[in-house]
C-alpha cells in the first residue's frame, strides 16, 4: 500500500498546510466520483426493483416455478387483475424455462471450457518456447478482447451450419445411446452452438488467470515435486495445482458469472426457445439475458406494460444471481490472497 | 541403466502423454482464433468498399457512415465520462479513502465488473429512455458504455497509483508542494502508462459492445446529431447483430464489413495499449 499524502502532509509539514483550499478542493472532488461510482449499483438495483415491482406483485412466486411466457390477448378487452396490478388478460409470465436456460448453458460451458483452459495455460506456462511466449499470451489477450457480435457472428455463418449438418446428426447417430445426445440433431441453433461459443469467450479469461496464478507461485513446490521422483505432469497436477486450487476456482466462477451473463453470441446462435425446454444437446434454449434483448420488442405492444415490467423481474433475478456467484467468487480470491500473504 | 529406463518408461510416457495432450490444446484453441480472424478478414475486407465510409445505411443496404460515426460519439463521450468519474475513485481510494472506504470501494468495483451488460443497458432503459423520458439518446447509450467501462478504467489506475513509489511523494511533499501538486506532478505523470493501458483496454471493450446500447442509443439510419437526447444512435455492432438475419446480400456485405472495421479498432486499441507499455517499460530499462 502507497503513503497517502494526506499522512505525508501530516508527518512533515505544518498543521496550516493540511487544510489548504486545494486538498480539500480534490478530496471532495474525487470523493463525489467516488459517491458516483458507489451509486451507480444503488441506483440499478433501486430502479429495476421499483420498476419490476408491480411484475412482483402480478406473477407472484409463481414467476419462478411457471414454464410459459405469454404476453396474452392484447387485442381483446379488459384486463386480468392479480394483487391489485393489471396485465393483459391470459397472460403468463414465467422465468423458469430461461433461468434453467442460463444455468445449463453456463454449466456445460464450464464442464467444456475448464478442463481445455487449464491444459492450454499449463503449456503456456510450461510448454511454449520462452521466445514466443509473449506472443501467445498476446493472442491469448486479443482473443479476450474479440467482441461477442463477432462471435455471434461465426458462430451463426460457420459454426452453426457445421453443427446442424455434420456434427449433431453424427453425434446422435454414433452416440445417440448417450442420454442427452440422443433424439433429433436440430437446425444447429441450440444448446451446443451456445455452448461452444460461450467456451471460446470465457477460455481466454480463465486461461489468463489461471497462467498468473501458476506464475506467482513459486517454483519450490515443482522442484521439490520432481526431487521425490515424479515426472513434470505428476508434479505439476498432483503439487502445484492444489497449491493455487482456490485461485483456479474463483477464476472458474468468475467465468460461470460471465457466460450466465452474456447475450449477443448467445442471442444469435441459441435459437431461441420459449415455453419448452432444451431436449437434449442439440435442442434449442434461451436465457434470461438472450431473453431480455429477443422479447422488448413484444413487450412493447403490451398496453398495460406488464410484460416490460416483467422483463426488468428478470433482469433482477439475473442481476442477484450474477452478483451472489460474484460475491462468493471474489471472497475465495481474497481468501486465497490472504492465506499467500500469510507464507510471504 | 536399460532396467531402470524402461522402469522409468509408463510414467515418463503418461507425463510426455498429458503434456502433448496441453499443447494440442493450445494449438486447437488458437487455430480456432485464427480461423474467427480469417473468416472475418476474408468475409469483411473485400466488403469494405470506400463508399460505405461516406454513405449512411438505406434500410437493409447502403454505407455505414452513421454507424461508425455513431459508435465513435458514443465512445468518445463514454470515455471522456469514464475517466473523469473513474481516475476521481481512483484517486480517492488510493489518497483520501480510510482503510474501510478503499475496501468498499473496491468490492463496489469487483461487484459492478460482474453485472451483466444487458442488466445495465435495462437498467438505463428503464430509468432514463422510460421514466426521464429522454427516448433513445447519446446520453443514454454513452453512460451504458460508461458504466460498463467503468470498472476496467478504476481497476487500472487503482493499481498503477497504488504502486507510485513513497520516495517520490515524500520528496515532493518535503520540497513544500502541496497535495494537489503533488497528485498532478508526480503521481499522475508516473502513474500514466498504466492508466492509458486501462483506458485503452475500456475503449476496446466499449468499441465491441451491444446490450447495452440496444435499448439505450436505439438505432437510426441517419447520421448522428449531436442532440443529448430524444434522437437515437447507429453503431457498428447493430449492424452486425440484425444486417446478417437478413435475406439479402447487400445487408449480409454490410454486416461483414462492420465485423472486419471492429475486430481492427479493437486489434488497434490493443496494440497501441500493448506497444505503449512496451515502449514506457524500454525505456526505463535503459535508464
Amino acid at each position: 500500500m502507497g503513503l497517502r499524502i494526506g499522512d505525508a502532509v501530516k508527518a512533515v509539514s505544518p498543521a496550516t498546510l493540511q487544510r489548504t483550499g486545494a486538498q480539500a478542493f480534490l478530496r471532495v472532488l474525487t470523493g463525489v466520483a467516488a459517491l458516483i461510482s458507489f451509486l451507480i449499483i444503488f441506483l440499478m438495483l433501486f430502479f429495476l426493483i421499483y420498476y419490476a415491482y408491480p411484475a412482483i406483485r402480478f406473477n407472484g412466486l409463481n414467476f419462478l416455478t411457471n414454464p410459459i411466457w405469454n404476453i396474452g390477448n392484447q387485442y381483446g378487452s379488459g384486463v386480468t387483475t392479480r394483487n391489485g396490478f393489471s396485465g393483459p388478460p391470459g397472460a403468463s409470465f414465467g422465468a423458469l424455462v430461461f433461468i434453467f436456460g442460463s444455468v445449463v448453458t453456463a454449466a456445460l460451458t464450464m464442464v467444456v471450457a475448464v478442463p481445455l483452459s487449464m491444459m492450454v495455460a499449463l503449456s503456456l506456462v510450461y510448454r511454449v518456447p520462452r521466445r514466443i511466449r509473449p506472443l501467445a499470451n498476446a493472442l491469448v489477450e486479443l482473443m479476450a478482447g474479440v467482441p461477442s457480435v463477432v462471435y455471434g457472428l461465426w458462430g451463426l455463418v460457420v459454426l452453426v451450419p457445421w453443427i446442424g449438418q455434420t456434427f449433431a446428426p453424427w453425434v446422435t447417430a454414433h452416440f445417440g445411446f448417450v442420454p442427452f445426445f440422443g433424439g433429433s440433431a436440430g437446425s444447429g441453433n441450440g444448446l451446443a452452438a451456445a455452448v461452444f461459443i460461450l467456451a471460446l469467450m470465457v477460455i481466454p479469461i480463465m486461461v489468463a488467470t489461471t497462467r498468473d496464478v501458476i506464475l506467482a507461485q513459486s517454483n519450490s513446490l515443482f522442484e521439490a515435486s520432481m526431487a521425490l521422483g515424479s515426472t513434470s505432469w505428476q508434479a505439476m497436477v498432483r503439487a502445484v495445482l492444489p497449491s493455487v486450487r482456490s485461485g483456479i476456482v474463483a477464476s472458474i466462477l468468475l467465468s460461470f458469472g460471465r457466460a450466465l451473463g452474456e447475450t449477443m453470441a448467445v442471442l444469435m446462435v441459441c435459437g431461441a426457445a420459449i415455453n419448452t425446454f432444451p431436449q437434449n444437446f442439440f435442442s434449442p434454449v434461451n436465457t434470461i439475458a438472450a431473453v431480455i434483448v429477443s422479447q422488448l420488442e413484444s413487450a412493447l405492444t403490451d398496453a398495460t406494460g406488464m410484460a416490460q415490467r416483467s422483463l426488468a423481474e428478470l433482469a433482477c433475478v439475473l442481476f442477484i444471481i450474477t452478483l451472489l456467484v460474484n460475491i462468493v467468487a471474489r471472497g475465495i480470491m481474497r481468501g486465497a490472497d490472504r492465506r499467500e500473504g500469510a507464507h510471504q | 541403466m536399460a532396467t531402470m529406463t524402461s522402469g522409468l518408461a509408463p510414467k515418463t510416457w503418461a507425463s510426455r502423454a498429458w503434456w502433448s495432450l496441453s499443447v494440442a490444446c493450445l494449438v486447437a484453441v488458437i487455430g480456432v482464433l485464427f480461423a474467427i480472424f480469417a473468416f472475418v478478414i476474408a468475409r469483411g475486407v473485400p466488403a469494405l468498399k470506400p463508399q460505405i465510409f461516406f454513405t449512411p445505411t438505406h434500410g437493409i443496404a447502403g454505407g455505414l457512415s452513421n454507424a461508425i460515426e455513431g459508435t465513435l460519439m458514443l465512445v468518445f463521450l463514454g470515455l471522456i465520462l469514464v475517466i473523469v468519474v473513474g481516475l476521481g475513485t481512483a484517486i480517492w481510494t488510493v489518497e483520501f479513502a480510510p482503510p474501510w472506504g478503499k475496501k468498499v470501494i473496491r468490492f463496489m468495483v469487483d461487484v459492478l465488473a460482474g453485472i451483466p451488460s444487458i442488466v445495465v443497458g435495462y437498467f438505463l432503459y428503464v430509468a432514463l429512455v422510460e421514466e426521464a423520458g429522454w427516448g433513445f439518446s447519446l446520453v443514454a447509450g454513452s453512460l451504458a458504455l460508461a458504466i460498463f467501462m467503468l470498472p476496467y478504467v478504476v481497476r487500472a489506475a487503482d493499481v498503477a497509483l497504488t504502486n507510485v513509489p513513497r520516495a517520490l511523494k515524500e520528496g515532493a511533499v518535503a520540497l513544500g508542494a502541496r497535495p494537489a501538486m503533488v497528485v498532478a506532478s508526480i503521481n499522475f505523470p508516473y502513474a500514466l502508462p498504466g492508466i492509458l493501458t486501462g483506458v485503452l483496454v475500456a475503449t476496446g471493450i466499449g468499441l465491441g459492445e451491444t446490450a447495452p446500447l440496444i435499448y439505450t442509443a436505439g438505432w437510426s439510419n441517419y447520421a448522428p446529431t449531436l442532440a443529448p437526447t430524444h434522437s437515437p444512435v447507429g453503431y457498428l455492432t447493430y449492424v452486425v447483430w440484425t444486417y446478417i438475419s437478413q435475406p439479402f446480400e447487400e445487408s449480409h456485405q454490410l454486416a461483414y464489413a462492420a465485423a472486419a472495421l471492429l475486430m481492427i479498432f479493437v486489434f488497434l486499441t490493443n496494440l497501441l495499449a500493448r506497444s505503449y507499455v512496451e515502449y514506457k517499460l524500454g525505456g526505463n530499462r535503459q535508464q
